[in-house]
């Protein structure tokens, strides 16, 4: 009969791993850290930023650039959707740079992210050239999907970024993967996973971030609370005030961060991302923000209340936050702020006419790259009644 | 606590060939890739300790270590999820979805994440996904599911299912090395069926992708068909040889892609085909095949393509009415005999 084991046997690894398989997790605890938290405006005053920082000040002007970067691209894109250069849609970051810009800046370049279409910012801190988007957005051939994906849907390994699919949540899962590779290969990456308000609310979001929480992935979920999922407002995606209340259901550590502070978001994610790496397993950040543009450029966003985006415009954009602390900080003159914005316009101008010279794709291409073409052949279009 | 761990026996690693069944062939297989290659590694549910729902990756945790044989919580977003990612980062996953039935779960992730990665910027994954299909074992609606069907239509899914125990484990070898995802797909039939118990070979060998095998030569007729159809196509084939008719069995081994010259060769020298597959007869796999036919080798039928299936129904569970669902020996006799006679 089953007798119990005898404890001073020699233990084999398959005990071993019987004992592991049996471990028990921590007591439960919330930890919602609102160190950073936005704070309520003083009438009157520039919200600024977080002036408790380690960022030097060429760091600073740095993250500025990204800012100015991320924003001016849009506004290009912009402009090239209403030349009906852009195939398809221009999905804008407008207002909520900060978030993707300050907390990709503080990842290391072994580091991970994958964005969601607004986290553009992510994607050129993680060194993407405007070009590249350009030319995916026109639907060009010298595009990184050859033309066969939209916006920012591609990846770049070398560089640490993996395009999201439209389907939202599926990314936390497939980070898990990147993760458990990254572990196996004896590598100390951490990745991003942004999500918002409305992407929380899937299954494949709450599938990913358990299965990070039970393997103690060092993964950062971020979730953007832009107020908006397409039309439908937070309120009717999920019942909770604050999406970092979401932890709990993980038992993982959690964060609320004014998204529109980029110096708070660098602050935020750069604590979470040494907890991490240190093993400290998965970390939830809500940032809280705000979405000045419909979904896409088409949206009327008939739905927003009126004078609300105003308020947002006035009194909250990232830029002019970032952009008056450096001035009032002194970190930097007005004339270095605009020589920096001089050199970015400057790079789209070039990235631009770069991508505008790309021929489109040549049509066959279509039939191309489904699988390994050396051992399925191209799936070209069918020769009616050869034979 | 140790009360609750009652299995003390440590599986041992199997044989290098030898005599096996289909689903030691598969175990060898995996066992083997493992050996051979650091990045491949397992994930699924219960595939750790327990060894699998079926056993197919019994000992494995204890020769490979839990870094690589991986236990998810139940849930196949996160497991195809989590072999698409380590796809992008050079490890091979082998992933296992308890029961075919379950990948519905995993389904997006699977026809919008995987299918198409390589396609949209080149980035491939080398994954298989595979577990148990197949009906006639009782299980009812949510654990007999054939699902190639649900997948012929989405480009990027490499699919496979063996019908012997050579080909399972040459088949979970070429799996595992290709460089793109493949649904592996085995029928729970046939994991330990005493017929398919054979000799394979001791040395490293695969089956490859997107080939098809005669499992009967003959001149009359061509039964087209895979999984464990294979067996009743050979039955019906014997006794159709008792009276006269000589029957070509096709084992397709890849449903996508499909073989088609295998096919079109067989059509060609026999004019007369039967289509036969588990799964249910609308938007089957058989309408791809019998389509394929009339276009490439009209000139060459001297009948209709029939299609033998089943019938248009979930999988029932009591024997008599599963019995009725499925296609029997005698439905693929009474087509042949009416394609002989045509």
């Amino acid at each position: 009969m089953d007798n119990p084991p005898n404890k001073t046997a020699q233990r084999s690894p398959a005990d071993k791993n019987r004992r592991r398989h049996r471990q028990h997790p921590a007591p439960f605890q919330m930890r919602v850290s609102t160190k950073y938290a936005p704070r309520r405006p003083v009438d009157g005053k520039p919200m600024g930023c977080t002036s408790e920082t380690s960022l030097k000040p060429e760091q600073m002007l740095e993250l500025y650039r990204y800012l100015k970067l991320t924003r001016l691209v849009e506004e290009r894109l912009v402009n090239l959707y209403r030349q009906t250069k852009v195939v398809g849609g221009v999905f804008r970051s407008l207002g909520q740079e900060a978030t993707a810009v300050g907390s990709a800046y503080a990842l290391a370049p072994q580091d991970f992210v994958t964005p969601l279409i607004r986290d553009l910012g992510a994607v050129l801190v993680k060194g993407i050239r405007p070009r590249e988007i350009f030319a995916q957005y026109m639907a060009k051939a010298w595009g990184p999907s050859g033309g066969r994906d939209l916006n920012i849907h591609f990846g770049d390994m070398a560089k640490g970024f993996i395009g999201p699919i439209s389907h939202l949540g599926d990314m936390i899962p497939v980070m898990t993967g990147v993760l458990l590779a990254a572990r196996m290969q004896k590598k100390r990456a951490v990745a991003i996973a942004y999500i918002g308000d409305g992407g929380m609310s899937t299954g494949a979001f709450h599938e990913g971030l358990n299965f990070a929480a039970v393997q103690k992935l060092p993964l950062l979920v971020i979730a953007e609370y832009n107020h908006y999922a397409y039309s439908t407002p937070t309120n009717l995606q999920t019942s909770v005030r604050d999406l970092a209340e979401k932890a709990a259901s993980y038992n993982i550590p959690a964060h609320i961060v004014d998204g529109n502070d980029v110096i708070a978001c660098y602050e935020v994610t750069r604590r979470a991302a040494d907890f991490a790496r240190r093993g400290g397993g998965a970390v939830l950040i809500e940032a809280k923000t705000y979405r000045r543009k419909g979904h896409a450029e088409h949206d009327d966003q008939r739905y927003v209340p009126s004078g609300e985006i105003e308020w947002w415009e006035k009194n909250n954009d990232p830029v002019d936050r970032f952009e008056g602390f450096l001035l009032e900080q002194k970190i930097a003159t007005k004339e270095r702020l605009d020589e920096i914005t001089a050199s970015v316009l400057r790079e789209i101008e070039e990235d631009c006419a770069w991508a505008e010279s790309s021929p489109m794709p040549d049509p066959e291409q279509a039939a191309y790259g489904v699988f390994d073409n050396n051992i399925v052949p191209p799936a070209l279009r069918p020769e009616f009644l050869k034979n | 606590m140790s009360a609750t761990l009652k299995k003390e026996h440590k599986s041992s690693r199997p044989e290098r060939g030898g005599q096996a069944t289909l689903v030691e062939a598969i175990r060898q297989g995996i066992w083997e890739e493992m050996e051979r290659d650091p990045t491949v590694f397992v994930i699924g549910e219960d595939v750790g300790l327990y060894g699998g729902a079926f056993k197919v990756t019994d000992g494995l945790i204890d020769q490979f270590g839990k870094e690589r044989v991986i236990d998810t919580p139940i849930s196949e977003a996160a497991i195809v999820g989590a072999a698409c990612g380590a796809g992008l980062m050079g490890m091979k996953a082998v992933a296992e979805f308890q029961f075919i039935d379950f990948i519905s779960a995993g389904f997006d992730l699977l026809t919008n994440y995987a299918a198409k990665c390589r396609y949209r910027w080149g980035a491939n994954i080398p994954a298989v996904f595979r577990g148990p299909c197949g009906s006639g074992v009782r299980s009812g609606p949510f654990h007999s599911l054939n699902a190639e069907a649900f997948f012929l239509n989405t480009a990027g899914l490499k699919i496979v299912e063996p019908s012997t125990a050579y080909d399972a484990k040459g088949l979970i070898k070429a799996a595992i090395r290709d460089p793109d995802p493949v649904l592996y797909f085995e029928h729970k039939k046939l994991y330990r069926l005493p017929r398919l118990r054979e000799e394979l070979p001791a040395d490293d060998y695969i089956v490859e992708i997107g080939k098809a095998r005669t499992a009967r030569e003959g001149r009359d007729l061509s039964i087209i068909t895979f999984g464990a159809m294979v067996l009743t196509a050979l039955d019906a084939a014997e006794e159709l040889e008792k009276e006269g008719l000589d029957v070509e069995v096709i084992d397709l081994r890849t449903l996508a892609p499909l073989d088609k010259p295998a096919i079109l060769a067989s059509v060609k020298k026999t004019n007369r085909v039967i289509v036969l597959h588990e799964a249910s007869r609308t938007g089957g796999i058989g309408g791809e095949i019998a389509a394929t036919i009339a276009e490439e080798a009209f000139e060459w039928l001297d009948a209709p393509v029939l299609r033998v299936a089943s019938i248009d129904t979930p999988v029932p569970y009591s024997p008599p009415l599963e019995d009725y669902y499925l296609p029997q020996t005698k439905d693929v006799l009474e087509a042949a005999r009416k394609l002989a006679a045509y």
